[in-house]
């Protein structure tokens, strides 16, 4: 059963169409995977979920409610919640304080200071980031910024989650970290849509995976699928490195 | 002997003595420090006032905002206008009010304006404001300002360290609440606390309401100081300019700062102006250059500074008297 859907969702910046005309949904309890080139329209599609940007048209419905013309802080609340392709910490805070505007603002019920900072130190325990969590952000490096956003994103209780090249300027270790870490959010009961360039974390986590070229969805389909599709191969992976050796 | 060591070494209480300390000395003032000094020092604590609700909404959101004056001028002209028809501390919260309603108007209009479009907003809002009550004045009244009644310079003493007291207990609950966070998280990034659940709408515009509400109230004991007011007076772009200056000066990052900056700037201006009336510009602006090549974080990263560079100097020693037989280290 879809928990977000969109029908015909389309984005234009001026007289370039961004998202053009994309059908998508994604099944609760699943980790979905958006790939496609650099300028597909991956993050577009993000902001229009996260209601960063307007849609042009088109509709995206979150358990049977339309989100259109929602502010961002009401589709959080909703619960769907995000992180940012180029990490987008509260740079003048310390790392609890990030998750704990997560915990308290996040959710649509009221909670009280104590609750929150409880959530907000167990969601950066899960994370793995409980020794910092009185270090300032801005002293952090990227891979531990980007696990703050995840724990921040965490706090806010969401039902989906959109993850935003999590695993982009992480080197492999961090890699299989991060990718261990986005099962165990799954595990946790939380659908996850992903946006991802490196593909060995895409194919290692996803079950299902869609395509985006120019704004248009061009495949989607199980790993193997998407690995095997002509087009996708053709426009994607390139001449050299084969889907098929995955 | 006891009290030293207790003093040494209880830091909360060493705070208590001193901030206990200073109300008594202002408390005290005007017994001894003459009708002038009074009212420099009840002038002092106004500035006091803008510095910290500025720094509350500026400091904390990024947004920086150009307007007290505006609202300090709102206060000045409520007193102006009301000051014989309604007792005194019916005509501060009729201040407060003016302000809060003002502000609340600015701020849905202009809050989705970042940065410096902000900054340039809010400033041109004090000129237009300063125009716009020039010609209704004129229009109305067919005079130009008004004459103030002057008041005990005590009563108003203690009315501005009371004000000062309201301010500094909101301001510090603010900061503490998960309100303050929410104003945090907007001036670390905007989008992000968006999608974190903050309304930041809401959260600007009522924050930037609330810390003009004090402004105004300022504004209102302000005016007794000032004999006679006009647009030019009232809406003196000094009274945004120099909230600044303290704060920064200051140091925006801790309660104190601001008031630090307050106290210290409103007496290097007083003292400078009255010693060095023609250098007076350019010793200010050479202090405030100082201050923010050599103090980033404001006075109140003086004491941090210093305790970290004593720490420091005594490892060293003790490093060298370890080493002493050795070879230079």
């Amino acid at each position: 059963m879809p928990i977000l859907e969109g029908r015909g969702v389309t984005k234009y910046f001026g007289g370039l169409v961004a998202v053009s005309n994309v059908d998508f949904h994604v099944d609760q309890g699943e980790i979905l995977g958006l790939i496609g080139p650099n300028g597909a329209g991956k993050t577009t599609l993000f902001n229009l979920i996260s209601a960063a940007l307007p849609m042009s048209s088109g509709e995206i419905v979150f358990k049977g409610q339309k989100l259109n013309g929602l502010k961002p802080h009401r589709i959080c609340k909703m619960g769907v919640s995000r992180t940012f392709q180029e990490t987008k910490v509260f740079a003048n805070m310390l790392a609890l304080q990030n998750v704990l505007v997560g915990a308290f603002f996040g959710s649509p019920k009221h909670i009280s200071g104590a609750d929150a900072a409880r959530e907000a130190a167990q969601a950066l325990e899960f994370v793995g980031l409980s020794a910092m969590s009185a270090t300032p952000v801005a002293d952090l490096t990227l891979v531990n910024q980007k696990r703050v956003e995840v724990a921040r994103a965490l706090a806010t209780k969401p039902e989906l989650l959109l993850l935003d090249e999590l695993m982009a300027g992480l080197n492999p270790t961090e890699v299989s970290e991060a990718m261990e870490l986005v099962r165990k959010i799954r595990d946790k009961g939380i659908t996850i849509f992903m946006v991802e360039h490196v593909m060995k974390a895409i194919m290692g986590v996803c079950g299902r995976i869609i395509v985006l070229h120019h704004g248009e969805k061009v495949a989607e389909g199980t790993c193997n699928e998407i690995s095997c599709n002509k087009t996708v191969i053709d426009i994607y992976l390139g001449e050299e490195s084969h889907a098929g050796s995955q | 002997m006891g009290v030293v060591q207790l003093l040494t070494t209880n830091r909360k209480l060493l705070r208590w003595v001193f901030l206990a300390l200073v109300l008594a000395l202002i408390v005290t003032l005007p017994l001894y420090g003459g009708r002038y000094h009074t009212s420099v020092l009840s002038f002092v604590l106004v500035y006091v006032v803008l510095a910290v609700t500025w720094a509350m909404f500026s400091g904390t959101t990024g947004y920086m905002s150009l307007a007290p004056a505006a609202f300090f001028g709102l206060g000045v002209y409520s007193m102006a206008i009301l000051q014989h028809t309604l007792p005194f501390p019916i005509v501060m919260v009729v201040g407060g009010i003016v302000s809060f309603a003002f502000a609340l108007l600015i701020g849905l209009v202009t809050l989705r304006l970042k940065g410096i479009y902000f900054a340039i907003f809010t400033f041109g809002l004090v000129v237009f404001l300063s125009e716009l009550v020039q010609h209704l004045e004129t229009r109305l009244r067919n005079t130009h300002g008004w004459a103030i009644i002057p008041m005990n310079t005590t009563m108003i003493l203690y009315v501005a360290l009371g004000l000062v007291v309201v301010t500094m207990l909101a301001v510090y609950f603010i900061r503490r609440s998960r309100y303050g966070l929410a104003m945090l998280s907007i001036g670390g990034n905007e989008e992000a606390a968006g999608h974190m659940g903050v309304n930041t709408t809401m959260v600007k515009v009522l924050s930037f309401a609330i810390s003009s509400v004090f402004m105004g109230v300022a504004g209102v004991i302000g005016a007794t100081q000032l004999i006679y007011i006009n647009t030019a007076v009232a809406f003196s772009t000094i009274y945004s300019f120099m909230p600044i200056l303290m704060a920064v000066f200051g140091g925006m990052g801790t309660l104190y700062g601001p008031v630090a900056g307050a106290v210290v700037f409103a007496y290097l201006d007083t003292m400078i102006r009255n010693e060095f009336p023609r250098y007076f510009l350019l010793i200010f602006g050479i202090v405030l250059v100082a201050v923010i090549l050599f103090l980033p974080n404001g006075i109140a990263g003086l004491m941090p500074m210093l305790q970290e560079r004593l720490r420091g100097l005594k490892a060293r020693l003790r490093k060298g008297g370890q080493t002493e037989q050795h070879a230079n280290t």
